[in-house]
């Protein structure tokens, strides 16, 4: 299968890999997948005080597209306000990356993580 | 050093230039290009002497009569022509057949073929070394199996079956024994005398022959009739009819030749290079070879290396040319079968990758492969949050995880 040049460019060099703290008040997470079906995904974001997301990490389980799909999520979100997270679609993803049908499941899967690290920090902030 | 080097020679060999010399002659109007089958001129006489003499040669490969040889197509076709065309011919005596579940699709797929029609199938499950032993086979018996089809080795994880044993056992009792050794042939020994078969499935493209061509050995002592599935000019004593493929033969002929006298230090090189390959790799933490360590086929090594995905470490292995299952099944994104079937998890499962060495592999090759993987393994896990679970000690199968 050929991956377009996108997909090749963030799977050499993937933005943003790596792991915060998820105890942080700050700091939401969302795991999504499963190792039996050949992808998980953790997504954390960090928002600063004027609820604006300043930095966000990744680590991903799974074939180049979920990869690149990942790491092109981490780039899209940051200095966005969670709201506007929130509202990234599968669909764009999949086009800027140009995905096959077959791989469509990995900006699935992206958008699934942004929703929930989304949630993961309104969950925390509530509890506040 | 040419690249991507091509480490996938279950997949397909390519033709030995000794073969393909040989195809070449059997072709063009100055060449052996006549058909087999006319006996009025030289042409035909010709040409059928290519293929008798191709014949026996294969028939030497497994020390077999040449009059046991079938030409077919290919050794799917060959597993459909033993299977349906031996449960069809001996239908009136039972109606069951006995296999095991890590077959080849040709043999698994003919098997449910013939359960639409009536048949019933038992699959038998391997241990978790991969092996079907003779005790599996003797104790999936019944009164009524009239057949028992079972590899010589497995195309995915490399593992020889116990051939010789599992054939005292069928033939005790009277049962067809079928074997597919497409994966074995000229690569382990193969005695049609020692070993108590009945019907054996060969390719020429997996030992440096074309694509296109392959046999079926079918035993005259004691004799096995089968149902022929082709029908025509009642070529190959009526057992598969259309006309000989005389370059084809000729070059799966050639290939038999080659393999059976190259074949002791080829296994003992081909050792080496997979010696050499699991030695370099094995330090890594949390890899495994699939499959029995010593039953298997020279040049073959299925690894697993956890919390790495097995597509992007194909991805990223650029240089070289790796499966991660068969090619047949690989188009899907299901974990392969053979896998599941040793008690894998699915996540192992996926994380695990096939490789086959052959004739023109070398040991630069080898450490080229061994480089690579060890740094894409490497950068992969850095990547991967089940390998961060894994370093904090958790227990991934104590995870709930939202299956997708």
């Amino acid at each position: 299968m050929a991956y377009s040049d996108k997909v090749l460019d963030h799977y050499e060099n993937p933005r943003n890999v790596g792991k915060m703290d998820v105890e942080k008040k700050n700091v939401g997470t969302g795991m999504v997948g499963a190792p039996a079906c050949g992808d998980v995904m953790r997504l954390q974001i960090q928002v600063g005080d004027d609820g604006v997301i300043e930095d966000a990490k990744f680590k991903t389980y799974g074939c180049g597209s979920a990869i690149a799909s990942s790491s092109l999520l981490t780039e899209w979100v940051k200095g966005k306000r969670l709201d506007e997270a929130e509202e990234i679609k599968n669909s764009q993803i999949a086009e800027e990356l140009s995905l096959p049908p077959v791989k469509i499941h990995c900006s699935v899967l992206a958008e699934d993580a942004i929703k929930a690290a989304v949630a993961d920090l309104r969950q925390k902030q509530l509890e506040d | 050093m040419n690249k991507p080097i091509y480490f996938d020679y279950l997949a397909t060999t390519p033709t030995d230039p000794r073969v393909a010399n040989k195809m070449m002659k059997c072709l063009s109007m100055e060449g052996n290009f006549g058909n087999p089958a006319s006996r009025s001129h030289v042409f035909g006489w010709k040409a059928e002497e290519a293929v008798e003499n191709a014949r026996r040669q294969v028939a030497d490969l497994i020390n077999a009569d040449s009059r046991e040889i079938v030409w077919t197509s290919g050794a799917t076709e060959s597993d459909n022509l033993a299977i349906k065309g031996a449960a069809y011919f001996y239908k009136g005596k039972g109606q069951h057949i006995l296999t095991s579940s890590i077959e080849h699709k040709a043999v698994l797929d003919s098997c449910r073929q013939l359960e639409r029609e009536g048949y019933e199938v038992t699959y038998l499950e391997p241990g978790s070394d991969g092996l079907i032993t003779s005790d599996l086979v003797a104790n999936g018996l019944r009164d009524d199996t009239i057949l028992v089809s079972i590899m010589h080795a497995n195309n995915e994880i490399g593992t020889v079956n116990d051939i010789a044993g599992i054939g005292e056992v069928t033939r005790a009792k009277g049962i067809i024994f079928h074997v597919d050794a497409a994966q074995s042939a000229g690569k382990v020994e193969i005695d049609m005398e020692k070993m108590k078969v009945d019907l054996l499935s060969l390719s020429a493209h997996k030992m440096y022959g074309p694509k296109g061509i392959g046999a079926l050995y079918v035993g005259r002592k004691p004799r096995i009739r089968l149902q022929a599935l082709i029908h025509g000019g009642g070529h190959e004593r009526g057992m598969r009819s259309g006309t000989l493929a005389t370059h084809q033969i000729v070059g799966m002929g050639e290939a038999a030749n080659i393999a059976m006298e190259e074949m002791d230090s080829e296994r003992d090189r081909l050792i080496s290079l997979r010696e050499r390959l699991w030695s370099g790799v094995k330090d890594l933490e949390a890899v495994q070879i699939n499959g029995d360590f010593d039953q298997r086929l020279p040049g073959v090594l299925n690894i697993s290396f956890s919390f790495v995905e097995g597509e992007s470490l194909i991805m990223s292995l650029k240089d070289l040319a790796i499966s991660s299952g068969s090619a047949c099944t690989s188009a899907s994104l299901e974990p392969s079968y053979v896998l599941r079937a040793l008690g894998l998890s699915d996540e192992l499962a996926h994380s695990s990758l096939r490789f086959s060495f052959g004739r023109f592999t070398t040991e630069e090759d080898v450490d080229l492969a061994i480089e690579q993987l060890v740094h894409s393994v490497e950068k992969l896990r850095d990547l991967s949050p089940l390998w961060d679970m894994y370093k904090d000690g958790i227990d991934l199968d104590s995870v709930q995880w939202a299956a997708h």
